[in-house]
């Protein structure tokens, strides 16, 4: 029996590969789908930048062709959105800056191009924070992003575009990117899936620099197992991007086998604060009791220099950015102020109008932090800070398989609420920067929802290159709940009442 | 310790970032809330702690020395802001 069009914009990864293999439906027809959910979505949600409406059919229909020569893959066909930070050739990638509002691609970047080889098919580029500089996607030059369970409230960022695509039922799959959270805490506000792989597990060639110590590109999809098929696609070693690790990629799917037995689970103390939110503490515990329920050992543990992420990622990240950002000069691509009057001028002053008041500040900060009689005291104290941050993890994981957190402290926050004070913006980035400082892979899903009925993310933390693990651990834990069927209801009922 | 706001100053013009008076005033005031909470850094010792600048072990990579860039020139060019033939074009550098 055919699937009625009005539900493909519905499926997950899985559950669309398999009509296609089984030539229920047609790409073509899952990506008009796609497509129409768009056009009626997104004037409330604003999750893409760019919404690639001719590329996609072109591709869905390449798509087919290849699967009526017998080609398979669980990705082929199938439609989903890239953050615009990632190359798309030929497709304006703006990085969510003014000052890039008119670059069009001249190459794509190595995720893009194995995403395309493997019959993906590209619906739009996602909306982000600048330059991924952010935590709710406010930082956009161009458009504020909706939460889809509540149009009030931010979807989390700097990923929060490619969160909400999924959430909203957009496309089945995207592509976000991770220096401190930017893919794990938006899926959290969102209730949907997206793991940070380890640092070197992707290729970042072809993404617009932010943190590059930092950076890892991840996949974001409603269930754990439409991660791994994403996953699995666009890891590897990739000669162009010298910081990518040459090993062997695992098959995740076939770790999920619905089991935690044996797993062995730390839980640190540090990351259960005042200040955090009741239900998120509540969610996060009763989450462990069910994985301790399917056969996982749990143990407390301690991250003893938790408090001292925060200003170790933002010195780092920013004296990162800093020397990162200043290839926008007007010159070879990029925005330019029109009159100037001689270089240093028209530098200053196309930076001025091109980055937003956010970019600015993590210039100004990083360039401080890097400066002449400040260097020791920030920048390299930082360094030697995330030294003991990574060491703190190595100890846990001598004894433990993963580590299980809340992804974020709070559930998704109003719109406007934290834009007048960056230090609170800075500080919702609690539970997921240590991870990136000390380049493990981490998880979130979803494992509740607060009184309002906004997802709660959990986090799951695993040693380098064991995705396979955190993913069993994810995979287990859904599989014995029902969070990941939720839908978007708020969102339902408006599209409803049109 | 304040930040000042010759220092901010000072700052914006190593980052080439022209500042207005307003966007001074305030990143003074937000630059040095966030360093005053930045400064707990200091109660660590970390005397004998080497600093990490990378998470992972990177290798020099050799490659033959040929050109593999994906995208050509012309298609590189595109997106200048100014151009004269194959040039990007700039303002008066030298007097």
């Amino acid at each position: 029996m055919r699937q009625s069009t009005v539900d493909l914009h519905s499926l997950t990864i899985e559950q669309a590969g398999a009509l296609l293999a089984k030539r229920e439906i047609s790409a073509v027809e899952l990506t008009r789908a796609t497509l129409e959910r768009i056009g009626a979505t997104e004037p409330q949600i604003h999750s893409f930048i760019t919404v690639t409406e001719e590329v996609a059919l072109a591709q869905a229909r390449a798509a087919d062709e290849r699967r009526a020569r017998g080609e398979t893959g669980p990705l082929l066909g199938i439609p989903v959105g890239i953050k615009d930070i990632i190359l798309t050739k030929g497709i304006r990638t703006t990085a969510g800056s003014k000052i890039l509002g008119n670059f069009v691609a001249p190459y794509d970047a190595t995720v893009t191009r194995k995403l395309l080889d493997a019959g993906a098919v590209c619906v739009g580029k996602t909306n982000c924070d600048e330059f991924a500089m952010g935590s709710s996607t406010e930082n956009s030059a161009f458009e504020v992003t909706r939460n889809p369970w509540d149009h009030e409230r931010v979807p989390g960022g700097s990923s929060g575009g490619s969160a909400s695509a999924i959430a909203a039922r957009q496309c089945l799959g995207t592509l976000g990117t991770d220096t401190g959270g930017s893919i794990r805490q938006p899926a959290a506000c969102c209730g949907i899936v997206g793991i940070k792989p380890t640092y070197g597990r992707v290729s970042r060639y072809g993404v617009v620099a932010y943190a590059s110590s930092l950076d890892q590109v991840g996949p974001m999809a409603k269930t754990v197992s439409g991660c791994t098929h994403l996953l699995q696609v666009i890891a590897g070693h990739d000669r162009s991007d010298s910081t990518s690790v040459n090993r062997p990629v695992p098959d995740y799917a076939a770790r999920l086998d619905g089991s935690a037995q044996g797993l062995r689970i730390g839980i640190p103390r540090e990351y259960f604060v005042e200040g955090m939110q009741p239900e998120v503490e509540q969610a996060v515990r009763a989450a462990v009791r069910i994985l301790e329920r399917l056969g996982a050992r749990v143990s407390e543990v301690s991250l003893p220099h938790t408090e001292y992420a925060i200003p170790a990622y933002y010195l780092i990240a920013t004296a990162e950015a800093s020397s990162n950002l200043a290839r926008y000069d007007g010159v070879r691509y990029g925005l330019r102020t029109a009159e100037s009057d001689g270089l240093l001028a028209m530098y200053q002053r196309s930076r001025a109008a091109g980055f937003g008041t956010e970019v600015k500040r993590r210039i100004m900060l990083g360039t401080y932090a890097l400066s002449a009689g400040y260097y020791d005291a920030y920048y390299l104290k930082a360094q030697k800070v995330r030294t003991l941050i990574r060491r703190d993890f190595e100890k846990v994981f001598a004894s433990q398989d993963v580590i299980v957190t809340p992804t974020a402290p709070t559930t998704a926050f109003r719109i406007g609420e934290k834009t007048s004070d960056p230090l609170q913006m800075y500080l919702s980035d609690i539970f997921t920067i240590s991870v990136n400082l000390a380049g493990l892979p981490g998880l979130s899903l979803p494992c509740g929802f607060d009184a309002s009925g906004l997802p709660i993310g959990l986090q799951i933390v695993g040693r380098p290159f064991e995705e396979e693990t955190v993913f069993r651990a994810a995979h287990a834990y859904e599989q014995a709940t029902d969070w990941h069927e939720k839908t978007a209801s708020s969102f339902k009922l408006q599209a409803a009442s049109r | 310790m304040a930040l000042s706001r010759d220092a901010v100053r000072h700052i914006a013009l190593l980052a080439r970032l022209q500042l207005s008076a307003e966007e001074e005033a305030t990143f003074t005031e937000q630059l040095d809330h966030i360093l005053q909470h930045f400064e707990r850094l200091a109660a660590l010792d970390t005397e004998s702690v080497d600093p990490t600048a990378h998470i992972v072990d990177i290798e020099a990579a050799y490659r033959d020395d040929v050109v593999t860039n994906p995208a050509g020139p012309e298609e590189l060019r595109a997106n200048a802001p100014a151009r004269d033939g194959d040039f990007f074009k700039v303002p008066k550098i030298i007097e």
